[in-house]
């Protein structure tokens, strides 16, 4: 079984940076996990994902576009280990870990 | 003296004949008890060639040791069997049509033995004259399939040959009463033979031969959830159903196809409902098996009545003492009805909610797939509109006024039918499909139309992680495939969305996502449930719920 | 937060055991120290290898804590995921914290990784038994899923101080190598309730394996654990080396030819299997505290 690398890089409104990196999630079956962390490019936010589901890219497109639209992600990077989680599983870690990013002592 | 014409009296001396070619076999007190090393060549004496036989192959009850002994009998003597039988459940029913023993059948179900029913049809060993709904061939019992013999599981028999069947008498009374009154042969295996039954469910009279079987009757427990593996997305979906339709319609009386989805709103209630304040205003009367996952609900005081289609393993005791929710005998042990439950879930519920495999974008769903021949169980009865319905309620009064698009058409009321399920299945499939797999399976099944579980226009409400889609507010056939679509998440389906125009189904409350409903999704955890393990729910039950192994851990 | 300890991340647990908010980590998941193996394997990787640590407070006295997480891999301890925890503990006797917390949720040895875990478990193994001779005090916490099998339960059992719920397992060979090993007739792997009586929490506290059963709660897991840094105890000398060997040599002559813990807990007198099963852990802790003195060889 080999992995898949995909990047992707969304526009999306400005998100605080002075935060630690925040993880949720595991690298489990129907599982991914997310690493948060500050990024280069305030206007944008890059992501790069290893998975074992190929062939998705598709919608990691337009899972992550809508995912930008709705929270203030630029200027963050985002690395994620997926296992096969549906994106309905993507989107809610992505919000949770945007959550804990913001709801850092300091906010 | 009236005419013996005998050409009106068939019946009458084809089953006189065969009891007489049995006779040898009888003994006991009842002269009705055969042995059970001599049950295979009672039924080459009583079976013949051609006949309709019923199998009882129920959803979880099966006449196993009846089955074995068929399986055996010599092909050249008992072949080219008509088979009737709710559910193909065993290796031994399909091994009838390998042998040549039986030649066509009409059912209902096959679970396990979907993949086996498929090959037989495609080796020509086998015809499938037709998939029905369990009402549905219960029914034709009484029609055009009455069966000549009938092979049938009970508890006990007592030396008359009155039969106890107890809480898992699921289909036995439909099959009984059409052999019994139309000349047919009724067969049954017993668990024990006794001086008293705790009660009587079949008199002595409607039954023909009996058998005291070498072991216990298989059941299969089909009902048993384990909620360790409910989902956080499930619990999601949970609170939308409790807050975005049962409260909302008001849904008092309802059923709930078996899932781990709907176990977790039979799990939601006592918290999440609670803290809605619905108790005594949502889920009182239940057409439903005695789901485990049920109990923590009837604990807190939710559930009025439960009647059951069939019993479920472990939960014996526990419906023993709570007769005042469920359907039980002067003896205290329940009786399952699958007739009577079927006709209750069709008419007097206002609410179906269930889970699928495949939904197209008219809402027609379908759980047929390529290389298996699984049938439709009750779903297709329960969810459907019951147009012959005329008392009114709450919920049936609110759906009828939606679905009405012309206010001088004439107002009828409508059954809330809802399909729920995630956007995505394992190793991702997508339930979400621009054309059903059924299309493609009705020449290989034999069939003139693609084999639908639920038809798109009985569905009222379509619920995903995404939201809730209502198709009664739906005006035209383009509005309802983009409020489909505008659920149907990142799938391609989905994805091929009008962006615009779910828009303004959102605007207009066609569509309601999560927050549309006040419904956090930081809320819907685990925590939520009312009982997270199969220990959760015995302790839930003080005790009584005694879970079959295979979901215990003690 | 979720209140089960069974269905909490190791993450989770970290924060619901040790004092709120006073966990630091020590090689973030944002280092990438992950595994090399399971790269090359092209195999899905843990930022932190599935294995959390870092300093905290326990009840305010500082603890160093390390916490498995059971659904990556099952737990399983490879090189990078076992030199983390060795050189945790190689802190630990340079930093001398009150005690070190290790929430154990671990099949064992990596596969994947071979040697270089087995390796891993014997240095872990090492360092806990060089720290516990400066005197520093071990508490496991096992609670998980996954259980503490393999080479993971040798290092639990190094521990002074062992918690358990009732749904946690802690043994070496697991269900499926025994009855692989013996076969079917000696050990059946899928009968849950019998791997649960062998190697359950239940079972370990009669037997003295562990010192404190608890509910499956985090809050339950910490006052237990609480508890334990009171004691202060640390049993790593000779007089409880061979106390142990007591306990070990009563526990054959008394059950040695038992097939089964049903058998061990009939001969101390014990309620049935079953009512056992049912008893919430506070009240099977007052059920058993007779029979579990006659088990250690204590009475």
């Amino acid at each position: 079984m080999s992995m898949e690398q995909l990047k992707y890089n969304l526009p999306s409104k400005i998100q605080q940076t002075n935060r630690d990196a925040v993880l949720v999630g595991v690298t489990a079956s129907g599982n991914c996990e997310v690493l948060l962390e500050k990024g280069e490019d305030t206007a944008h936010c890059s992501v790069d994902i290893q998975t074992s589901a190929r062939g998705f890219g598709q919608i990691w497109q337009a899972v992550l576009n809508d995912f930008a639209e709705r929270k203030n992600a630029g200027g963050l990077k985002i690395e994620i280990h997926d296992v096969g989680a549906t994106p309905a599983v993507v989107s809610l870690r992505l919000d949770q870990a945007i959550e804990a990013w913001e709801n850092q002592h300091g906010q | 003296m009236s005419m013996t014409n005998t050409a009106w009296r068939q019946g009458q001396q084809s089953k006189a004949a065969r009891l007489g070619r049995a006779s040898h076999l009888v003994g006991g007190n009842s002269g009705k008890v055969v042995k059970a090393e001599q049950t295979v060549a009672l039924l080459e004496s009583v079976i013949q060639p051609g006949d309709r036989v019923c199998l009882e192959g129920n959803n979880q009850k099966q006449a196993d040791f009846l089955a074995q002994c068929l399986a055996k009998v010599n092909p050249q003597q008992v072949h080219d069997l008509h088979l009737l039988q709710s559910v193909v459940a065993l290796p031994e029913h399909t091994a009838l049509f390998d042998k040549g023993i039986a030649k066509e059948i009409d059912f209902s179900f096959s679970g396990p033995q979907g993949a086996r029913l498929a090959n037989l049809v495609a080796a020509g060993k086998i015809k499938i004259n037709a998939i029905h709904t369990y009402l549905e061939l219960f029914g034709r019992y009484f029609v055009d399939l009455t069966p000549n013999v009938a092979l049938i599981a009970a508890e006990a028999a007592d030396a008359q040959g009155n039969l106890y069947t107890g809480p898992n008498t699921e289909d036995t009374p439909a099959i009984v009463e059409a052999a019994a009154f139309k000349n047919g042969i009724v067969i049954v295996q017993v668990n024990e033979i006794r001086d008293t039954l705790p009660r009587v469910d079949v008199p002595a009279d409607w039954v023909d031969f009996v058998i005291h079987a070498p072991r216990p009757n298989y059941i299969e427990p089909l009902f048993t959830r384990d909620p360790a593996q409910i989902s956080e997305i499930q619990v999601l979906m949970a609170m939308m159903v409790i807050k975005g339709i049962y409260a909302e319609y008001g849904v008092k009386r309802l059923n709930h196809g078996i899932g781990f989805d709907t176990a977790a709103i039979e799990l939601l209630l006592p918290t999440y409902g609670e803290q809605l304040g619905l108790k005594g205003k949502i889920c009182t009367n239940w057409a439903l098996n005695p789901h485990p996952a049920l109990i923590p609900a009837i604990e807190a005081g939710f559930v009025q009545s439960v009647h059951s289609f069939g019993s479920e393993l472990g939960m014996e005791k526990y419906i023993a003492a709570r007769p005042d929710v469920f359907f039980t005998g002067n003896d205290g042990s329940m009786r399952s009805n699958r007739a009577f439950c079927q006709a209750a879930g069709h008419y007097a519920c206002d609410l179906f909610i269930g889970s699928t495999l495949q939904i197209d974008t008219y809402g027609n769903s379908s759980t047929a797939t390529k290389g298996r021949i699984a049938g439709f169980g009750g779903a297709p009865n329960m969810g459907a509109d019951a147009r012959g319905r005329r008392h009114e309620s709450e919920a049936w009064v609110k759906a009828g006024r939606e679905a009405q698009a012309n206010p001088k058409h004439m107002p009828r009321g409508r059954k809330l039918v809802v399909q729920m399920v995630e956007t995505f299945r394992e190793h991702m499939a997508p339930a979400f499909v621009e054309r059903l797999d059924a299309w493609d399976l009705a020449d290989s099944m034999g069939l003139n139309n693609p084999p639908v579980m639920i038809f798109g226009d009985d569905v009222t409400h379509i619920v995903t992680e995404e939201g809730i889609a209502n198709l009664l507010l739906c005006r035209s056939e383009e509005e309802r495939e983009q409020a489909i679509r505008g659920v149907a998440g990142y799938t391609e389906v989905g994805m091929a969305r009008d962006k615009k125009k779910v828009e303004e189904l959102r605007a207009r409350g066609v569509i309601k996502r999560a927050e549309d409903l006040g419904i956090a999704r930081r809320d819907a955890t685990r925590d939520l449930l009312a009982a997270k393990t199969v220990k959760d729910l015995v302790r839930a039950s003080g005790g009584l719920y005694n879970p079959p192994s295979r979901f215990r851990n003690w | 937060m979720a209140n089960s300890f069974l269905e909490a991340s190791a993450r989770e647990r970290v924060q619901a055991v040790c004092d709120e908010g006073s966990f630091q980590e020590i090689l973030k998941p944002s280092d990438r120290i992950s595994s090399p193996h399971m790269a090359l394997l092209e195999q899905p990787v843990a930022f932190d290898d599935g294995v959390v640590i870092g300093r905290a407070t326990l009840g305010g006295a500082p603890v160093l804590v390390a916490a498995q997480e059971g659904e990556f891999l099952g737990g399983a301890i490879g090189e990078v995921h076992g030199a983390k925890m060795t050189a945790l503990i190689a802190k630990a006797v340079k930093e001398k914290p009150r005690a070190v917390l290790l929430i154990f949720e671990s099949g064992g040895v990596r596969l994947h990784e071979a040697n270089a875990g087995l390796i891993a478990v014997s240095e872990i193994m090492r360092a806990v038994c060089a720290a516990r001779a400066q005197g520093i005090q071990f508490i496991g916490l096992i609670g998980g899923a996954a259980g503490c099998f393999g080479g993971t339960g040798l290092i639990a059992r190094c521990c002074d101080v062992l918690i358990m719920s009732e749904e946690g397992r802690l043994a070496m060979s697991g269900p499926e190598v025994i009855e692989t090993v013996y076969g079917v007739e000696e050990f059946d792997s899928r009968d849950r309730a019998l791997v649960w009586r062998v190697s359950g929490g239940k079972h370990r506290y009669v037997m003295g394996d562990i010192q404190a059963l608890v509910a499956d709660e985090v809050n339950a897991f910490r006052n237990a654990a609480l508890a334990a840094l009171d004691s202060g105890k640390v049993g790593f000398d000779l007089e409880n080396l061979e106390t142990e060997h007591a306990m070990l040599t009563q526990r054959l002559k008394q059950f040695g030819d038992c097939r089964d813990a049903k058998e061990i807990w009939q001969r101390l007198g014990l309620p049935s299997a079953e009512e056992l099963a049912l008893m919430p852990a506070d009240e099977f802790v007052r059920a058993t505290s007779v029979a579990r003195d006659v088990a250690r060889g204590a009475q």
